[in-house]
């Protein structure tokens, strides 16, 4: 996993409410055996049409900018628990998912592969939803160590919640499962006392 | 102060906890299938580590497969890749591999309780949400992500964070033509998509009780669509009775012995609960979802609301305007082009009896295409001894092989753009069942009058 540095970038708002992993990556995308490329096919059939045209109004087809931050409605990432789409948001080139609510599976999918979700109160949400119909360049800026979400503005600053844990290892690149393999024996002892 | 059943599983489970982190949570059961594994065994494979407790892992091809001639090498070539890529990893790591042609193959939620895999007090995890599923016979089960499939692979267990236990009671006698997926939809309606969320549900009270096994699973199978992790239910008698002479159960002396301990699995009587949710079971009516999330569901007879809980009226418009459906309209009477019974849900041998009760002897209406997908081979088996597939074929159903088929159309079973499908699956998100698809969620007994019919039908006036 990639170290989690601090980041500054526009937002790329995508005003939707439970946006579920099927939306984010389609089922028909998941016949890979590797990692890699899911990017492409992020939002599918929002982004493109029956006939693969892009469709204009969708906001990935809309930017012209590059953009790490993701802002999404209440209750992002729920149903399927396919990781693909946790890879397909980091493979498109986000790096944080802001949302007022997520949901469980997906969170932990997410931070699993260094991709930050970053959970900030509903009217706020939507206050930075309206600022952006008007200034859509604004930039804000993530930064893990102080568990800070600011705008280059001056108007927003929120704090962040992340437990201890998943903040040492975003912020080091580390895994869990080197640790889980760190610690083998205590989980053989276990069996053993079982 | 005492335990809830939730937590007692829990506590037996955790190997060490980490200071202001995660549980290390020990899982006995890992359930693989062939879309959510094969990364997971790369990174097995780049470390040059094999699987630590290769029988504890079970796998079987599900999701990607044909359900028609499996027989038949597989045409697709991404799927069949996938397939034989699941194929080669049980192989190389020792794990048993219910694959196509197998008498065990079949959907993993549906193999596993049916197999005796599943067991009350269990921890058992599978790289799909509707793991929650084998919570009926008081395990502790849910979907995981590829990452965490590969920490189970390695080392046999999880980093987790203990959720929140919430009490869903449901005290009373359901009506007539009330069945557990109208009980579950109907939760789901009143607490949102998004209302379990940082939960694990624990269903209790006489309306649960009173529900065969089957039955009990359809609705912890769908504790996931109000974003509950997990659904659990206190195993009893006819959980005991479910499991006796399965295939992988305890055998003889130890099967009573393993009842002695399965009885202590209930929730102590001083036990606290975060959250406590009460329903009388005699409000609840056959249901149907008419939005683009499972939360937004109706009572059949009612008409379609102008807001929904936890769902903005930006949100709303969008997802009525997907559906092409509009505030105040009924959907009794919909005309619909597709019935869709089968998936994790609602593809047991207990659903396609009651679905096949309906249609015996009556034709399907000239505008609908329907399809059966039994939920295994097992099922498949059943259904074609007691002469259920025959009747399914006779009033115009296709009676196809066992998998996940339509419920989220990653193999050739799609629903088309724009065409209603009366659905017993779990998820009626937009282009679930196919590119432009739209679905309303319900009861096989829904499902299979709905299908005579031609239009949404309601069991109870339209028989």
């Amino acid at each position: 996993m990639e170290k989690f540095k601090k980041l500054s970038s526009k937002l790329t708002p995508l005003n939707i409410e439970n946006v579920d992993t099927d939306q984010i990556i389609p089922a028909r995308f998941l016949k890979a055996v590797t990692r890699e490329g899911f990017g492409d096919n992020l939002f599918r059939d929002w982004r493109y049409d029956n006939h693969d045209n892009s469709i204009d109004d969708f906001i990935l087809n809309k930017i012209d900018f590059n953009s790490q931050i993701l802002l999404a409605g209440r209750n992002f990432g729920c149903g399927s628990s396919r990781e693909h789409a946790a890879w397909s948001i980091y493979d498109y080139g986000f790096r944080v998912v802001v949302s007022s609510f997520f949901a469980d599976i997906f969170k932990n999918n997410a931070l699993n592969n260094g991709l930050l979700v970053v959970q900030i109160r509903q009217n706020i949400l939507d206050e930075i939803f309206n600022k952006l119909i008007k200034y859509p360049s604004l930039t804000f800026n993530v930064d893990l160590n102080d568990q800070k979400f600011y705008s280059d503005d001056g108007v927003f600053e929120e704090k962040f919640e992340i437990n201890e844990y998943n903040k040492t290892c975003l912020l080091n690149g580390f895994d869990n499962i080197d640790y889980l393999l760190n610690i083998k024996e205590k989980i053989v002892k276990y069996e053993e006392e079982k | 102060m005492g335990k809830t059943l939730f937590e007692k599983v829990w506590d037996e489970h955790v190997v060490d906890t980490i200071d202001k982190g995660p549980s290390i949570l020990y899982i006995d059961k890992h359930l693989i299938h062939e879309v959510t594994s094969p990364q997971a065994f790369n990174g097995l494979n780049n470390r040059k580590i094999k699987v630590f407790r290769p029988e504890k892992t079970v796998a079987t091809a599900d999701h990607n497969v044909p359900t028609l001639n499996q027989h038949l090498p597989i045409k697709e070539e991404l799927s069949r890749n996938q397939v034989d890529t699941l194929t080669k990893n049980c192989r190389e790591h020792n794990i048993n591999l219910y694959g196509l042609g197998h008498k065990y193959q079949g959907i993993v939620h549906v193999i596993g309780p049916e197999l005796g895999i599943t067991q009350p007090g269990m921890t058992i995890v599978c790289g799909d949400s509707h793991t929650s599923t084998h919570g009926a016979f008081g395990s502790i089960a849910f979907g995981i992500g590829t990452s965490e499939v590969e920490m189970v692979l390695s080392t046999q267990c999880l980093l987790q964070y203990k959720p929140k236990t919430m009490l869903i009671e449901i005290e009373g006698d359901l009506r007539e033509g009330v069945y557990s997926k109208d009980i579950i939809l109907y939760i789901i309606s009143k607490i949102s998509a998004s209302g379990g969320t940082g939960y694990f549900a624990e269903y209790a009270g006489s309306a649960i009780t009173s529900l065969s096994m089957e039955s009990r699973m359809t609705i912890c199978n769908m504790s996931i669509e109000m974003g509950a992790r997990g659904g659990i239910i206190a195993p009893d008698k006819k959980t005991f009775e479910y499991l006796k002479n399965k295939e992988f159960s305890p055998k003889g002396n130890d099967f009573y012995k393993a009842i002695d301990k399965w009885k202590n699995l209930k929730t102590d009587v001083n036990a606290k609960y975060d959250k406590v949710i009460k329903f009388n079971a005699e409000e609840i009516e056959p249901m149907i979802t008419y939005g683009t999330n499972p939360g937004m569901g109706i009572k059949i007879n009612e008409t379609i609301p102008s807001s929904a809980i936890n769902n903005s009226d930006e949100s709303f418009k969008k997802s009525l305007e997907y559906m092409g459906l509009n505030s105040g309209e009924k959907l009794l009477n919909k005309k619909i082009d597709y019935v869709f019974i089968g998936s994790c849900t609602n593809s047991r041998i207990e659903d396609l009896r009651v679905a096949a009760n309906i249609i015996k002897g009556k034709k399907i209406a000239e505008n609908v295409n329907a399809w059966v997908i039994p939920g295994s081979k097992s099922v498949e088996k059943i259904a074609i001894k007691e002469g259920l597939s025959k009747i399914f074929d006779e009033a115009g159903f296709e009676f196809r092989q066992p998998g996940c088929s339509a419920c989220l159309a990653m193999n050739e079973d799609k629903i088309p753009t724009s065409k209603y499908c009366v659905s017993t699956s779990n998820r009626n998100f937009e282009g679930r069942q196919g590119p432009g698809s739209r679905t309303f969620l319900a009861s096989p007994v829904t499902a299979a009058i709905s299908a005579l019919n031609g239009y949404v039908s309601d069991i109870r006036k339209d028989n």
